[in-house]
């Protein structure tokens, strides 16, 4: 018997890992232990992302059930799921941050967006040298369909606590 | 008809000047400390001349304009808060003598709009308020024609102050104090700015909006409102890069419970709401005619004397 919604595909998924022993072994078993089949595995050991980790690429074949399962697993497992599937991420969303972007650490920033299920597509900085002007950072998401609001509301959040001031997009997006 | 106007800065002022050509009599005017009433239908002239000269319109009080004989009630007093008085008493004044009134004053509508329906029901009067929102653009009458239940949001540029000062930041690269200064130089910004620049006055017309949308309960107190001021040229830069800009933008959006934010955001830099200088925009999201986008000028005496006119002209 066969039913469409049990076949397998195959899947890209993009981790960024800390330079640590096992965090590799670590990255891999929620894959394993969610019914997933590794296909193949690139780890770029001499790349360091912008935020100073290690990207790595991960092929693997499952159910879209069952893969759901296994990016939230490894979200649960704290390991930084970047892109997952380029269908995915159907909604792109831009905002520009004002403010002391660097004493209020720029990559916590950009790791705690990451946590909330938007991936930072794009990041570009303006520190203009020698004024008193702030800097500021313009940040290209990509968020799953539908959860576009919960990633401005991440947003929204950290520049509440960080005193950053926010210029968001539309609601509902360009106009 | 015959109109009492109460307050006699520019908007107020205007009114005078224009009712004539629109076939209507002013019959009462009143400033802060003055009044003049006649009413056969006052001179206008003398009396702006008089109040040019001397600082006051004529001999009498504002009390002695409210109980003269006059149809319709303008309220163009200077928008408050809170309380929303002087203005809101004026209006209940008129109405609670069946007149009309049409009000240039945003105070009453965002502030005290369930109190201001409530006197309204009470009355033959009728409450009119286009120039509140946008000057001259004929908003609140096209969402009056559409149907405020076909009406599923609202979003626009509603401070043309703020525009002015983010349209030439972006345009030449220059900081917000310096174009805040050239701004107050031209006349655009107050030497107090900071009802436009930081929001409230955009955040005051979206309250209004959001009130004839929804069941009138919102006010200042329920809007998210974040101003221009901390924005940089870099900033603005970066978005255009991006094939952005960045705009002081008043967003409603529909439901039992209206949302109303007002802050800068990101939208195309050739796209529609995109306006530049003191120009204003808004943009209805509609049920069954899609989006309809009405501009043109937000504000000046005459540009808001003709929204208050056209309200007298579509009294019953």
């Amino acid at each position: 018997m066969s039913d469409a919604s049990e076949s397998r595909s195959a899947y890209t998924v993009r981790l960024e890992l800390v330079d640590e022993p096992g965090e590799l072994l670590r990255a891999l078993a929620p894959i394993a232990d969610n019914g997933g089949n590794l296909l193949s595995i690139f780890h770029e050991r001499g790349s360091l992302t912008p935020r100073g980790h290690i990207p790595v690429e991960v092929d693997l074949e499952a159910t879209p059930e069952r893969f759901e399962t296994i990016v939230s697993a490894l979200r649960e497992a704290g390991v930084n799921v970047i892109r997952a599937g380029a269908e995915r991420y159907g909604e792109e969303l831009s905002v520009v941050l004002v403010g002391d972007l660097v004493e209020t650490d720029l990559s916590d920033t950009l790791s705690r967006v990451e946590q909330a299920n938007a991936a930072v597509a794009d990041v570009a900085l303006s520190a203009p040298a020698g004024t008193d002007e702030p800097s500021s950072a313009r940040l290209r998401l990509a968020t799953e369909t539908g959860q576009r609001e919960r990633a401005l509301d991440t947003v929204r959040e950290l520049a509440d606590e960080k005193d950053l001031h926010l210029v968001e997009p539309l609601a509902g997006g360009d106009r | 008809m015959k109109l009492a106007v109460v307050g006699c800065g520019a908007v107020g002022r205007a009114v005078c000047e224009l009712a004539g050509s629109y076939g209507h009599r002013v019959t009462a005017i009143a400033d802060s400390t003055s009044a003049a009433v006649d009413e056969g239908g006052l001179d206008v002239e003398t009396v702006l001349d008089r109040k040019a000269e001397r600082g006051t319109v004529g001999s009498g009080d504002r009390e002695h304009a409210l109980a003269g004989e006059y149809d319709v009630l303008v309220e163009a007093t200077p928008t408050t808060l809170g309380d929303a008085e002087p203005g809101f008493f004026h209006a209940e004044r008129a109405l609670a003598r069946d007149a009309h009134v049409v009000l240039a004053n945003k105070g009453p509508v965002a502030e005290r709009y369930g109190d201001l329906r409530a006197a309204e029901r009470d009355s033959a009067g009728t409450v009119l308020f286009e120039a509140t929102v946008g000057g001259a653009i004929p908003i609140l009458s096209t969402i009056a024609d559409l149907g405020p239940e076909d009406v599923t949001a609202v979003r626009g540029i509603l401070n043309g102050t703020a525009n002015f000062v983010l349209s030439r930041m972006s345009a030449e690269g220059l900081d917000y104090e310096h174009v805040l200064a050239e701004a107050q130089d031209l006349g655009v910004a107050e030497t107090d700015p900071t009802f436009d620049v930081e929001g409230t006055d955009a955040a005051l017309k979206c309250v209004i909006l959001a009130n004839v949308l929804g069941d009138g309960d919102v006010t200042l107190d329920d809007a998210q409102v974040e101003g221009i001021t901390r924005l940089t040229p870099s900033a603005l830069d970066l978005a255009s890069e991006d094939g952005r800009t960045v705009r002081l933008v008043g967003e409603v959006t529909d439901g039992e419970d209206p949302t109303v934010r007002v802050g800068p955001r990101l939208v195309p830099e050739h796209g529609t709401l995109a306006v530049t200088g003191t120009q204003n925009i808004v943009q209805l999201e509609t049920r069954h005619a899609g989006q309809l986008n009405l501009s043109g000028r937000g504000a000046g005496g005459r540009a808001t004397a003709s929204a208050v006119l056209a309200d007298v002209g579509r009294l019953p």
